[in-house]
C-alpha cells in the first residue's frame, strides 16, 4: 500500500484497501437509515447516528485486531472458544430461569448475544484445530469428528434458544473451514444427500411452528399477505417499487408510511432500494463484491494453513450474512432474523462482522510483514 | 473403527512403532500388546510435523495437497459467492425493472387510501312538498371490527367517553358480534359536539374507530310513517354478499332495508363521493390528496298528504288498526296509515334488544303492515257494493223485503240484529239489514255478486311500490272447489253477501272500493305524485244504480242508520259511509267484549263530500266491537281534518291526553319502562331476516283470524248491551276454521227452532 512518500508511514500502513470501500458501505447505510428514521424529513436520530458510531467504534477495534500476532490468536482459539461457550449456555440458563427470554448481555452502550460472537470464533477454533492437525488424518474420522464436536455443541445451544438465522450462520462458517481444510469430497456430496434426506423429517419435527410456517409462507407468501407473508411481499413491494433509479431520496412510501416492517434493521435493503433503486442496490452489491474478493484474496494469498482457513472462514461468514439477508429480501429464501451486514442498525452485527473484519487484516498484515511460513 | 488401510512397506522400524495411532490395526498380531496402544494424550504439534511425511499413505495427505485442495476449493468458494452475486443482481433486476410497474401499482395502493364518503339520500316528500324522510347532518362514532386491536378495551373506552348506558354498550357488542370484517358498526350517532371530540382526541390509540360528520336519516313523524316508507340501515353481510360493493360497508352508508326506502333504493341512493388519502400501515391518515363531493340521490314525491297521513295515524291511537284515505279524482293514496308501528328513526342503527323484545310482545303487532298485509272480513261494509251487484242482476232497488229479525233458509234461521219490517234497498243499507240482503243473495246466487267485488277492487293486487300486498278472497262456487273440492252452499252465498264466511279482504282494498263506488269511476290507487294510474275498465254501472248506493250509505250517516253518530257537517260538506262489524270466530258470548283478541273486527268506509265525491276512506279497527264504536268516530276527525284541520287537531289532543301522548311519546315511554324492568337481560336480537320472518309470522295468524269468522253480527251500536240477553240465542255456534279443517259446519248461525 504505497501511497505516496508524504504519507505518514503508519497512515499507509493502513489496509485501506478494505477501510475505504467499507467505510462508504457505512456511510450510504446511514444515509439509509437516516432516511428512515421515523422523524418526518430524515434525521440522525435515532438510528444513523449510532450506526456510525458503532462502525467507528469497531474499526478501531479492528485496526488494533489488526496488530495482533499470529501467535495470540492460535493461543486465543480454544480459550475464548471455550468462554464464549459457557457464556452461551449461562446466558440460556438464566433466560430459563428467569422466565424470560434475554439472551443478551447488557455491556451498556450496546447489548451483546454470545451466539453472536461465536460467528466468527467457531472459524478461529476451526482453523486452529485443522491447523494443527496433522495433514495425513484430515481424510481420517479425526479429521471430522472432533470439529463436529466443536460446532455441534454451540450450535445445539443456539437452535434451542431458538435461534435459526444465527445458528445457521455459526454452522456455515464452519462447513466452509472444514470443506476448505481439505475432507474428502465424498463426505460431503454423502452428507448433502444425507440432508436432503433428513431435512423433510427435520422440517416436520425439529422447527417451531413459527419457523415452519415461515418456510411455507416464503414458498407461497401471496397465499398470506397480511400474515407472515406480509414482510416478504412488502419487502419485495418496496424493491420492485423502486425501480431502476429510486424514488428518491427520504421518499419512500413503503419504509415510511411503515408498510414495510423492520424498515431498519433486516430489511434495510428494501429500504435502500425503494429509494435509491436498482442503482443504490448495484453499489451495495459491488461494495460487497470488493470487500468479499478482499477477504478471499487474503486468505488465498496467505501461505500458512491457519491463516487460509482462518481468513477464509470470516470471508464466508460475512458472504453468508449478505447472501442470506439479500435473498430474503428479495424473496429468495425465507424470513430469518439475519441483518445485512454494515448497512443493518444493531451493535451485535456489527460487532461480529468488524471482527471478521479485523481479523481479515491480521491476516493481511501477517502476510506481508512474515517471511516464509514454516 | 480404524481405519484399514494397508501401511507401507520399507518405513523406518521407530516411525512404525510410534506412530501407531496413525494406521491402528493394521497389524492384527500386535494389537494384544499394551505399549503399542496410542498415546491419545499427546497431541503435539511437533509431534505430529515430525511425522507427517511418514503419514503420506495411499492417499499421499500432505501439506502440499491440502494446498493444492485449499486453493482448488476457495476457487469453488468464491465462484459460489460471485454466481449468488450475478443470481442476486439479476433478481434485483428481475423485481425493480422488469415487474416495476406491478409493484409501482401495489405500493400506490398500500399507500393511497380511497375512503368513500356516503352520498346523502335523497328526501322522500309529500304531495306538497314537505318532506317525510330527509337527512339531518350528524356526528358519528363507528368501528371496524376488522382493525380492532383489543375490542373489550376499545368497547370500554369508547362507551365511557360516550357515555353509553349498560344497555347501549350491550346492544354494540350484539352489533359488533354480528359484523363481519370491515363492514362498520355505528357505536354512536347524533352526538353532541362535546362527545364527539371526546372520541376525536382518543382516535389514535383507537384503531378501529372512525369518527366523522354526515348525514343520517330522519323520519319527521316517525311511527305515522314507518310502514309506509319502512327504514334504513347498515348494510347486512347478505346484502353486501348480493351487491359487493365497497360503499356498503363504507361507515355511515345506510341501505334502505323496507317499505318505500328499500323499494326506491336506486333512485334515492345518489352517487358517492370520495376521499384519497395517504395513509400508514396501521391506517392512520397522513395527509389528504385530493377528493370528489357526492352526487346526492333523487328525491320521490308522493301523493301522501304528509299532515294527513301523521293525523291519521295518531289517530287510531292506541287501538290496532289502518286508515287509508284516497283521492277520488286520481287514485293518489293521501294516507296510509298501520298502527301500532315501529319508529323508523330508531331502528336507522340497527334494532337493539330491548326495541326487540317490545315490538314482538306487543299483541298489536307493530311490525305488519295492516293497511297492506293484513285480512279481515269486511262485514257489513260489502252491502253498499252487494246493492250495486243485485241491480245489474235486475234487482229493483225499490222492492221490498220484509224482514221479521231473521231469514229461514231450509231449516236454519239466519237472524238479523233487529226486526226491521218492510225495506227496500237503500233503506237496507242504512239500516244494514242482513235479512234483505240474505233474501236477494239466496235469489241471485253469489257467483251474481263475487265478479262486481272483484270488478272493485276486491280480491284484487294493485300495482305499488313497497310493501308487499295480500289481496284476501272473493270466493265464489269454484273457488270452493279448488280450495276444499266441495260444492257452494246456498248458506255461504248467504254468509259472503254479508262480508263474512269466506271473505276477506285488505284496508287498501276497502278503500279502492269506497273510491269507485264513490266516483262511479274505475279508479286505480297510485302513490307516486304525478304518476296517477290510467283509468280501468269503466264500470257497467249507471248513475241510477249508482245514486241508490250513494243514498243507502248517505243515510248511514245523516239519517237513522247505523252510523248516525259519526256526522259530520262542515259548511254544507257531509259525509256518506258504511259501518261493518265482522266477527273474528265462533263465539261463547258476543263480540263485543270479551278477551281483546275475540272482539269483533270493527269497520268503517265512507266518502266525502257527499254531492261530488273527493276523498275515500276505509277505516278497520282489529276487536274494536261495532264499527259504529270504534271505527266511524276515527273516519268522522279523519275527514273533519281534511275540511277543517284545527278542530280536528283539537279533538286529538283532548283523546291523546287521555292516551298518555302521541305515539312517538308513548313509545318513548314504553321503552324507558322496558329499560327499566329487564335492563340488560332481553334476549338477543337475530339477524334481519329474523326480523322478516316476525312479519311473516304476524302475517300467517292474522290469516287464521280473519278467516275464522262466520257469524252474521248486528249492525247496531247499543251504549250498554245485556250480555245475556243477546248473547242466548247466539250459542253455540258451530264453525270450523277453513284453511284448516273444511266442513259442513260451516254455516251461518244456526237456530235450533
Amino acid at each position: 500500500m504505497a501511497l505516496g512518500y508524504n504519507i505518514p508511514d503508519p497512515v499507509a500502513r493502513q489496509p485501506w484497501g478494505i477501510i475505504l470501500p467499507l467505510t462508504t458501505l457505512v456511510l450510504f447505510g446511514a444515509a439509509v437509515l437516516y432516511s428512515a428514521s421515523p422523524v418526518p424529513g430524515g434525521s440522525l436520530r435515532p438510528w444513523a447516528l449510532i450506526h456510525m458510531l458503532h462502525y467507528f467504534v469497531f474499526l478501531a477495534m479492528a485496526l488494533v485486531m489488526a496488530r495482533f500476532p499470529r501467535d495470540w490468536f492460535k493461543l486465543a482459539a480454544y480459550p475464548l472458544y471455550g468462554l464464549i461457550l459457557v457464556s452461551l449456555v449461562l446466558v440460556e440458563l438464566m433466560g430459563k430461569i428467569g422466565g424470560g427470554s434475554q439472551r443478551w448481555l447488557n455491556l451498556g452502550f450496546m447489548t451483546l448475544q454470545p451466539s453472536e460472537l461465536m460467528k466468527p470464533v467457531i472459524v478461529l477454533v476451526l482453523a486452529r484445530f485443522y491447523d494443527s492437525l496433522p495433514p495425513a488424518m484430515t481424510a481420517s474420522w479425526r479429521g471430522l469428528v472432533p470439529a463436529a464436536g466443536l460446532l455441534a455443541i454451540p450450535a445445539a445451544f443456539v437452535i434451542i434458544q431458538p435461534d435459526l438465522g444465527t445458528a445457521l450462520a455459526i454452522c456455515f462458517g464452519a462447513v466452509v473451514v472444514i470443506f476448505l481444510a481439505g475432507l474428502p469430497l465424498r463426505w460431503f456430496i454423502g452428507a448433502g444427500l444425507a440432508a436432503a434426506v433428513a431435512a423433510p423429517v427435520a422440517f416436520f419435527s425439529l422447527l417451531h411452528d413459527y419457523q415452519r410456517k415461515r418456510v411455507t409462507i416464503f414458498l407461497d407468501p401471496e397465499n398470506d399477505p397480511l400474515g407472515a407473508g406480509y414482510h416478504i411481499t412488502q419487502s419485495k413491494i418496496a424493491i420492485g417499487s423502486g425501480g431502476f433509479f429510486g424514488k428518491g431520496f427520504s421518499n419512500g412510501s413503503q419504509s415510511h408510511l411503515d408498510y414495510l416492517p423492520e424498515s431498519h434493521t433486516d430489511f434495510v435493503f428494501a429500504t435502500m432500494a425503494e429509494e435509491w433503486g436498482m442503482l443504490g442496490g448495484l453499489f451495495v452489491l459491488l461494495v460487497f463484491a470488493v470487500i468479499l474478493r478482499w477477504g478471499m484474496t487474503v486468505a488465498r494469498s496467505s501461505n500458512d494453513r491457519f491463516t487460509q482457513l482462518l481468513a477464509a472462514g470470516m470471508t464466508a461468514t460475512i458472504f453468508f450474512y449478505v447472501a442470506i439477508n439479500l435473498m430474503m429480501v428479495m424473496g429468495l429464501a425465507p424470513v430469518v432474523g439475519i441483518p445485512l451486514p454494515f448497512v443493518s442498525h444493531g451493535g451485535s452485527s456489527m460487532l461480529t462482522n468488524m471482527i471478521c473484519i479485523g481479523t481479515l487484516m491480521a491476516a493481511e498484515r501477517w502476510r506481508k510483514r512474515g517471511g516464509s511460513i514454516p | 473403527m480404524g481405519q484399514k488401510r494397508p501401511a507401507p512397506e520399507g518405513l523406518p522400524q521407530e516411525g512404525r512403532w510410534r506412530r501407531r495411532a496413525a494406521c491402528p490395526g493394521n497389524r492384527p498380531g500386535q494389537r494384544a500388546t499394551s505399549s503399542q496402544r496410542p498415546s491419545w494424550g499427546n497431541h503435539g504439534d511437533t509431534t505430529y510435523r515430525h511425522l507427517a511425511p511418514m503419514n503420506a499413505d495411499s492417499r499421499h495427505v500432505s501439506s502440499g495437497t491440502l494446498k493444492n485442495s485449499f486453493d482448488r476449493r476457495s476457487v469453488v468458494i468464491g465462484a459460489m459467492q460471485g454466481g449468488i452475486g450475478v443470481l442476486l443482481a439479476a433478481r434485483m433486476g428481475w423485481i425493480a425493472v422488469l415487474e416495476n410497474e406491478k409493484y409501482k401499482l401495489e405500493a400506490e395502493s398500500n399507500r393511497v387510501n380511497l375512503t368513500l364518503v356516503p352520498p346523502r339520500r335523497g328526501w322522500i316528500l309529500d304531495r306538497n312538498g314537505a318532506p317525510l324522510a330527509s337527512n339531518k347532518t350528524d356526528f358519528r362514532i363507528d368501528l371496524i371490527p376488522d382493525r380492532l386491536v383489543d375490542k373489550d378495551a376499545t368497547i370500554q373506552l369508547v362507551g365511557q367517553l360516550l357515555k353509553l348506558t349498560a344497555i347501549e354498550i350491550q346492544d354494540l357488542r350484539d352489533k359488533l358480534d354480528k359484523a363481519h370484517g370491515f363492514q362498520p358498526v355505528e357505536a354512536a350517532s347524533g352526538l353532541d359536539w362535546d362527545r364527539f371530540a371526546a372520541v376525536s382526541v382518543h382516535l389514535p390509540d383507537l384503531p378501529g374507530v372512525v369518527a366523522q360528520r354526515g348525514f343520517s336519516r330522519f323520519y319527521p313523524t316517525g311511527p305515522a310513517v314507518g310502514h309506509l316508507i319502512g327504514y334504513v340501515g347498515p348494510a347486512s353481510a347478505q346484502e353486501y354478499e348480493k351487491e359487493p360493493n365497497p360503499l356498503l360497508v363504507t361507515p355511515g352508508f345506510k341501505i334502505g332495508k323496507d317499505g318505500l326506502e328499500k323499494h326506491f333504493e336506486a333512485e334515492l341512493r345518489g352517487e358517492p363521493g370520495a376521499r384519497r388519502v395517504e395513509v400508514t400501515a396501521s391506517g392512520k391518515i397522513v395527509r389528504d390528496l385530493n377528493s370528489r363531493d357526492d352526487v346526492p340521490g333523487k328525491s320521490i314525491k308522493l301523493t301522501i298528504d304528509g299532515p294527513l297521513q301523521d293525523y291519521a295515524a295518531r289517530r287510531i291511537g292506541i287501538e290496532s288498526g289502518a286508515v287509508v284515505v284516497i283521492d277520488c279524482m286520481t287514485g293518489g293514496i293521501l294516507a296510509i296509515a298501520s298502527m301500532p308501528a315501529f319508529d323508523p328513526n330508531s331502528l336507522v342503527d340497527g334494532i337493539s334488544r330491548l326495541e326487540w323484545k317490545m315490538l314482538n310482545e306487543d299483541d298489536h303487532i307493530p311490525l305488519l303492515n295492516k293497511a297492506l298485509r293484513g285480512l279481515y272480513p269486511p262485514g257489513s261494509t260489502m252491502k253498499p257494493m252487494a246493492s250495486l251487484a243485485l241491480q245489474l242482476h235486475g234487482v229493483s232497488p225499490d222492492e221490498h223485503v220484509f224482514c221479521p229479525g231473521g231469514y229461514r233458509l231450509g231449516s236454519r234461521f239466519f237472524r238479523c240484529d233487529a226486526v226491521h219490517g218492510s225495506l227496500d234497498m237503500r233503506g237496507a243499507i242504512e239500516h244494514s239489514c242482513n235479512t234483505y240482503f240474505w233474501t236477494m243473495a239466496h235469489r241471485v246466487g253469489y257467483d251474481a255478486i263475487a265478479p262486481v267485488a272483484r270488478l272493485l277492487g276486491l280480491g284484487q293486487e294493485f300495482e305499488l311500490p313497497g310493501a308487499k300486498q295480500r289481496y284476501g278472497t272473493i270466493p265464489d262456487a269454484a273457488w270452493k272447489m279448488r280450495r276444499y273440492h266441495q260444492e257452494w252452499s246456498v248458506a255461504d252465498s248467504l254468509n259472503a253477501a254479508i262480508g263474512q264466511g269466506y271473505v276477506s279482504v285488505s284496508p287498501l282494498q276497502l278503500a279502492v272500493m269506497t273510491a269507485r263506488i264513490a266516483s262511479g269511476r274505475n279508479l286505480l290507487p297510485s302513490l307516486l305524485a304525478g304518476h296517477a294510474k290510467p283509468l280501468g275498465p269503466a264500470l257497467p254501472f249507471t248513475p241510477e244504480q249508482l245514486a241508490v248506493a250513494h243514498d243507502g250509505m248517505f243515510r248511514v250517516v245523516n239519517g237513522s242508520g247505523t252510523g248516525r253518530g259519526s256526522r259530520i257537517d262542515i259548511g254544507g260538506i257531509q259525509m256518506a259511509g258504511k259501518t261493518g262489524t265482522a266477527q273474528v270466530r265462533a263465539l261463547v258470548s258476543r263480540g263485543h267484549f270479551g278477551d281483546w283478541k275475540s272482539r269483533d273486527h270493527s269497520l268503517f268506509i265512507c266518502y266525502a263530500p257527499t254531492d261530488t265525491a273527493r276523498y275515500a276512506m276505509a277505516v278497520v279497527i282489529e276487536h274494536g266491537t261495532f264499527g259504529a264504536r270504534a271505527a266511524a268516530p276515527i273516519a268522522k276527525d279523519i275527514m273533519t281534518y281534511l275540511f277543517d284541520p284545527a278542530t280536528a287537531l283539537d279533538v286529538l289532543a283532548n283523546l291523546e291526553k287521555g292516551w298518555g301522548g302521541t305515539p312517538a311519546e308513548r313509545m318513548a315511554a314504553r321503552y324507558k319502562a322496558y329499560a327499566a324492568q329487564y335492563g340488560t337481560s332481553a334476549p338477543k336480537v337475530e339477524e334481519d331476516e329474523a326480523v322478516k320472518a316476525a312479519e311473516d309470522s304476524a302475517d300467517t295468524q292474522n290469516e287464521t283470524v280473519a278467516n275464522d269468522a262466520t257469524s252474521p253480527q248486528p249492525e247496531k251500536y247499543e251504549p250498554s248491551p245485556s250480555p245475556n240477553a243477546s248473547a242466548e240465542p247466539h250459542s253455540p255456534s258451530p264453525t270450523a276454521s277453513p284453511p284448516t279443517k273444511p266442513g259442513p259446519t260451516k254455516t251461518p248461525t244456526q237456530e235450533p227452532q
